[in-house]
């Protein structure tokens, strides 16, 4: 079998070295399998594409420009440059997915999304593009996460979309995507599930990674209005991955250190071992009993026991890298950003940030390039921060 | 042929409809006597719940005993270690989520379900696409790989599942995961189809919950499986009586 190019096509199986393949109930294979060759089809026509593009350029505000960080790099002695995908519709690189996803939706004939959100980014975005396409949308979020993001909550009940709160399990985005997925069960002829990451069964890590490769594309252009060589480095946080996933694709096949910052209590790289779940085989925390393990992390949006299988293959392949920050680096990670640049970046975000600053001058050597994801903006979690810091 | 085929073609051509319970593993201490309360109403296999945190394929009853099982301290070993401590007069089938085994190894899995006396195994989340390394396993250890055919599932992909399958093949009546339903589901439609490419005996499950479904599905399939409502009341509390005259209850019906 030939040589897949770093992060290109996957085979029928969707296998990412060891990672990835199809493990759903026999009553979802149909539905993964029509949902492969649906995929296939529509990304190899230029007319979908141009519709795809079309859709983020005039309603998406892309493409989101880079950023030179002049103050920060200074203080870091680093070149450092930000993709801004906080200023994307919705406020992060997740309306790029769901746009593909609900285009794709209406393409098969399917009237119908639903969804599962962690913070309610992905929530927030799949209503948003249901709206916009005139197709119905529920979003399955863990209970606790209701309540903890109740504007988010009422963001998607604005937006048209009904939001259930899943009782079960940990009551958090695991158990959400869990729920989707049943529920998908029971709806696939009319329905399709808008999954928030490149996570889940074959084709959703791939497709999820190629609508967000818009996001490596375009920073790979811009990063030529600065830098005649691409970036020594790019990082971008992990929690399913992506984000990350969607940068990485820009610089896979250049000499660029891709480094995704996963949360410490959740790092599914570094503490997780080889498992399946939600239909996909890749690196999980699990118990010595092959029970999953919950996450935990002060950011919703990396608050998940594993990560989709590609990262687990780049970081077993060696072409990306994968480390972790803990809760207490994050809050000041945010200031530096924002005091510094103006930009109060996402709790998950910040955690890229604080990777950066930590390893300024030492694994980032001094007046080396780095290019970081600015993945999210941090209004959704000012709140919580301010709690956070008159706790301190 | 693996003896739970044996066993079940056996069962069919003496003409009785089999009835196969559903159960968690580790739901109380005594939880194998469950197992005879079973047979004793009318049991022909029992099919045992091993616990996974996120059980793609079951519903609320079945996951809630799941969870309850973990907080017990039940596992793998835990459960394998007492079960086989017994014989049992009918064949044992584990039902549980592919991470469970791969966890312990699917070599290690297979042993061990085979010295624990557990004939079969059927493990929603493993596509037969994705399933060959753990059916040679099974091979080494007599352990039927039971495969499901779903509503959803076309005639093509249905000649491959039948064709793979061991001991019966799976009829899910509903596009659902496990629970109780209304309706009288597509299990009949389902059996149809993978009669059109094997006499591998048929057996429907999901959503069956009262004697009458289950006799509406009896109609038509070799056997019929029932679960979350049989949970649900061990999980409520019942009595050993009591679960065997739900069972006898069942049996009549067929």
């Amino acid at each position: 079998m030939a040589q897949l190019d770093v992060m290109g096509t996957p085979n029928d199986d969707g296998r990412f070295g060891d990672f990835g393949g199809r493990f759903v109930p026999e009553a979802l294979y149909p539905a993964v399998s029509e949902l492969d060759a649906a995929f296939r089809e529509a990304w190899g026509d230029p007319g979908f594409r141009e519709e795809f593009h079309t859709t983020l350029r005039i309603f998406g505000g892309r493409p989101t420009p880079v950023t030179p960080l002049p103050r920060l790099s200074e203080e870091l002695g680093i070149r450092l440059y930000a993709k801004r995908e906080d200023l994307a519709h919705t406020g992060s690189h997740k309306l790029n997915n769901v746009v593909g996803q609900a285009l794709l939706t209406r393409r098969m004939g399917k009237t119908r999304m639903i969804a599962e959100t962690g913070a309610g980014q992905h929530g927030v975005a799949s209503a948003t593009a249901a709206a916009r396409l005139g197709l119905e949308c529920t979003v399955y979020m863990g209970e606790i996460d209701t309540r903890r993001q109740i504007l988010n909550v009422f963001r998607m009940e604005l937006l048209g979309a009904k939001v259930v709160p899943v009782t079960s399990g940990s009551r958090t985005l695991k158990d959400a995507v869990g729920e989707a997925m049943r529920e998908w069960v029971t709806c696939v002829s009319d329905t399709h599930y808008c999954l928030g990451s490149v996570m889940g069964p074959h084709p959703f890590p791939w497709m999820v990674r190629e609508f967000q490769s818009i996001i490596g594309v375009e920073s790979r252009e811009q990063m030529k209005e600065f830098e005649s060589e691409v970036p020594d480095a790019i990082v971008a946080c992990v929690g399913g991955g992506s984000n990350a996933a969607g940068i990485f694709a820009g610089f896979a096949n250049d000499t660029s250190r891709l480094i995704g910052v996963e949360a410490l209590g959740g790092a599914a790289i570094a503490s997780g071992e080889p498992g399946v779940l939600h239909g996909m085989r890749s690196m999980l925390l699990q118990d010595p009993h092959g029970q999953i393990r919950e996450a935990h992390s002060i950011s919703a949006g990396l608050d998940y026991p594993g990560i989709g299988p590609e990262h687990a293959h780049l970081a077993a392949s060696g072409r990306a890298e994968y480390v972790s920050i803990g809760d207490d680096e994050v809050l000041d990670a945010l200031s530096l950003l924002s005091r510094y640049e103006g930009i109060i970046p996402a709790l998950e975000t910040a955690h890229a940030v604080a990777w950066i600053a930590k390893e300024a001058g030492k694994s980032l050597p001094k007046g080396s390039t780095v290019l970081l994801n600015l993945s999210g903006r941090g209004d959704k979690d000012v709140a919580q921060v301010k709690e956070m810091l008159d706790g301190k | 042929m693996k003896s739970l085929e044996t066993s079940l073609r056996a069962l069919r051509d003496s003409g009785r409809t089999a009835l196969v319970p559903y159960f968690m593993a580790g739901l109380t201490d005594d939880w194998t006597a469950t197992i005879d309360a079973l047979v004793e109403g009318g049991a022909d296999a029992i099919e045992i719940g091993l616990p996974f945190s996120d059980p793609l394929m079951d519903g609320v009853v079945i996951q809630q005993a799941g969870t309850r099982a973990l907080e017990r301290g039940a596992n793998l070993d835990s459960i394998l270690d007492e079960l086989g401590k017994r014989r049992f007069s009918v064949p044992l089938i584990v039902m549980t989520y592919y991470n469970v085994l791969l966890h312990e190894g699917l070599a290690s899995a297979a042993a061990k379900l085979h010295r624990a006396g557990v004939v079969g195994a059927i493990i929603p989340d493993l596509t037969l696409e994705e399933s060959s390394e753990w059916r040679a396993h099974c091979d080494a250890n007599d352990i039927a790989t039971i495969l499901m055919v779903a509503p959803s599932t076309n005639d093509s992909r249905a000649a491959a599942l039948v064709a793979t399958t061991e001991g019966f093949a799976y009829a899910s009546a509903r596009m659902a995961v496990t629970g109780a339903a209304s309706d009288e589901g597509s299990g009949g439609e389902v059996v149809s189809m993978i009669r059109r490419h094997s006499d591998v005996p048929a057996y429907i499950g999901i959503g069956i919950t009262t004697p009458t479904q289950a006799a509406q599905a009896g109609q038509v399939a070799d056997g019929v499986i029932v679960g979350s409502v049989l949970v649900k009341l061990l999980m409520d509390g019942a009595s050993s009586a009591e679960v065997t005259a739900f069972v006898a209850s069942l049996r009549a019906a067929l």
